[in-house]
């Protein structure tokens, strides 16, 4: 039943699926002896905004590490425009890409973390113009133009010489998104973003993604408890469970018309 | 008697201007050494942490004396001389070298693996990583230590004077086998002029574990 669910769903969106920017290919992942991510298929199309739930400990996290090159998948194929991530292709076989491959990939993605992972020792500004200034070599001005508007968009252009430890965690959040942003990647990667953010803050922060996701053309995939926030903002969600998909579809029938029971359950749990 | 306290003062100063050139190209090369050692420890090549941790392990294990010896009196014999001045230097560089390596890589540790995995995400290199995220944040944790370690390399500095190296203890030493009446007053000055030349380390030192517990550095 589940297989004809998915089925269904590539059906209906085949024109944006024929060529993903983003496709997981029976992709597993094992820590030790456990079991994480468990041949996971799973396409993202070019713009798409994916949100990720699924109970704690289901491999949400691990799903999209492996993406941003944090975890490297035990097996299986990660592709992004066709191309391997983790593998380069040596005489028409697979073989594990050198550090040099996966900076060339790493460029088309970007990540927001849960503990924001700002660099303590360098202000708002030097924070969104490092990576600029070194990875994609533009000069320290162009940079900072570029910064600024960001940090103008998540508004934050009146804080560009604090300190991270100078500002609330929703604010530090918002720098890391801007963070982020300034290096354009087509996908960006959402590890529940808020959910160490005090309840008055959280707001805030999923405003800006909101207003980022409207914009549209940049794939977001999202890893988020905020089911309300889930619901308004992604195209599509993927339920998670063990370390697979469990179901996914529309937002609308996600949520109101769930179809295997550890998703009605989940959903039942979070209402409560 | 003034006259006899007169002619030991240049004897004393030459010392310590012995001393002084033995601690501070000492402290350069230490920290030089350190940075290499407590890195290649981390190293993802396993030939480069091997190397490193048998240098520190045997560099730590064994005292100072005994390293000055080997260098200065045993390496001779397979054909590797140094002068008194280079061989004090090494032995005191390799032997507190092996120690801050130890504060480097334990800083370096002591950086949140999110700081790293922030950095990838930007697609920094490895390098960019180290040099502009991990170690500006880890060397201020490091200063504390160093500041003690170079106190202690200080203090080490005595022991080449075992190796015939004319330092303020090796003149002292000396003074004191021609003027043995005057025992104390020599000691007396060899206290105190050791002393004036830790004061700056020490006040350095005091200064960055003030800020270092304060948390702002
Ligand atoms: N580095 C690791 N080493 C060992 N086990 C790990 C590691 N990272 C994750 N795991 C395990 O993998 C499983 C999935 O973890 P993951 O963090 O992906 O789950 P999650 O869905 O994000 O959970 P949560 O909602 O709590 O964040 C968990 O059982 C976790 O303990
Ligand atoms: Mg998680």
């Amino acid at each position: 039943m589940l297989a004809v669910r998915t089925e269904e769903f590539i059906g209906k969106n085949a024109v944006e699926t024929a060529n993903p920017l983003v496709a997981y290919k029976k992709v597993s992942k094992a820590f030790g002896e456990v079991k994480v991510i468990r041949d996971l298929d799973f396409n993202v199309s070019p713009g798409e905004k994916v949100a990720i739930i699924g109970p704690s400990g289901s491999g949400k996290t691990t799903l999209i590490r492996l993406l941003m090159t944090l975890e490297e998948p035990t097996s299986g194929v990660i592709e992004i425009n066709g191309e391997p991530l983790w593998h380069k292709e040596v005489k028409g076989k697979l073989v594990k890409a050198d550090e040099k491959h996966l900076h060339k990939m790493r460029g088309q993605i970007g990540m927001v973390f849960q503990q924001f992972n700002l660099f303590p020792h360098m202000t708002v500004l030097r924070n969104c113009t490092e990576a600029p200034v070194n990875v994609l070599g533009m000069s320290r001005k162009e940079a900072e133009e570029r910064a600024k508007a960001m940090l103008a968009k998540v508004g934050l252009e009146n804080k560009l010489d604090s300190y991270p430890a100078q500002l609330s965690g929703g604010q530090q959040q918002r720098v890391a998104i801007a963070r982020a942003l300034v290096m354009r990647p087509k996908v960006m990667l959402f590890d529940e973003p808020t959910s160490a953010l005090d309840p008055e803050l959280v707001g805030e922060v999923l405003d800006v993604i909101r207003e980022i996701a409207e914009e549209g053309e940049m794939a977001m995939i999202l890893v988020t408890h905020e089911m309300e926030f889930a619901k308004d903002v992604a195209d599509r969600i993927v339920f998670t469970d063990g370390g697979k998909i469990v179901e996914q579809g529309d937002p609308k029938e996600i949520f109101e018309n769930p179809k295997s029971e550890r998703l009605q359950s989940f959903l039942k749990r979070m209402r409560s | 008697m003034i006259n006899t306290y007169i002619e030991m003062v240049p004897a004393l100063l030459n010392g310590a201007k012995i001393t002084i050139e033995v601690l501070v190209l000492s402290l350069i090369f230490t920290y030089i050494i350190a940075f290499i050692a407590g890195l290649g420890k981390l190293s993802k090549f396993r030939a480069i942490r091997v190397v490193c941790t048998i240098y520190i392990e045997i560099f730590r294990g064994t005292s100072l004396l005994v390293q000055l010896f080997w260098i200065y009196f045993v390496l001779p014999f397979f054909g590797i001389e140094f002068s008194a001045l280079t061989a004090g230097v090494i032995a005191m560089s390799l032997c507190y070298g092996a120690y801050a390596s130890e504060v480097v890589r334990g800083a370096i540790l002591s950086i949140p693996k999110g700081q790293t995995e922030a950095a990838i995400a930007l697609n920094m290199t490895p390098f960019q990583r180290m040099m502009k995220i991990i170690i500006p944040q880890a060397f201020k944790i490091m200063l504390p230590g160093f500041g003690n370690l170079s106190i202690e390399l200080m203090k080490g500095t005595s022991l080449v004077s075992l190796i015939t190296l004319g330092d303020l203890t090796y003149q002292s030493l000396t003074l004191r086998n021609t003027n043995v009446a005057h025992t104390t007053e020599i000691f007396v000055a060899l206290l105190v002029i050791y002393f004036i030349i830790a004061l700056p380390l020490i006040v350095l030192a005091r200064w960055l574990e003030r800020r270092a517990s304060l948390g702002r550095v």
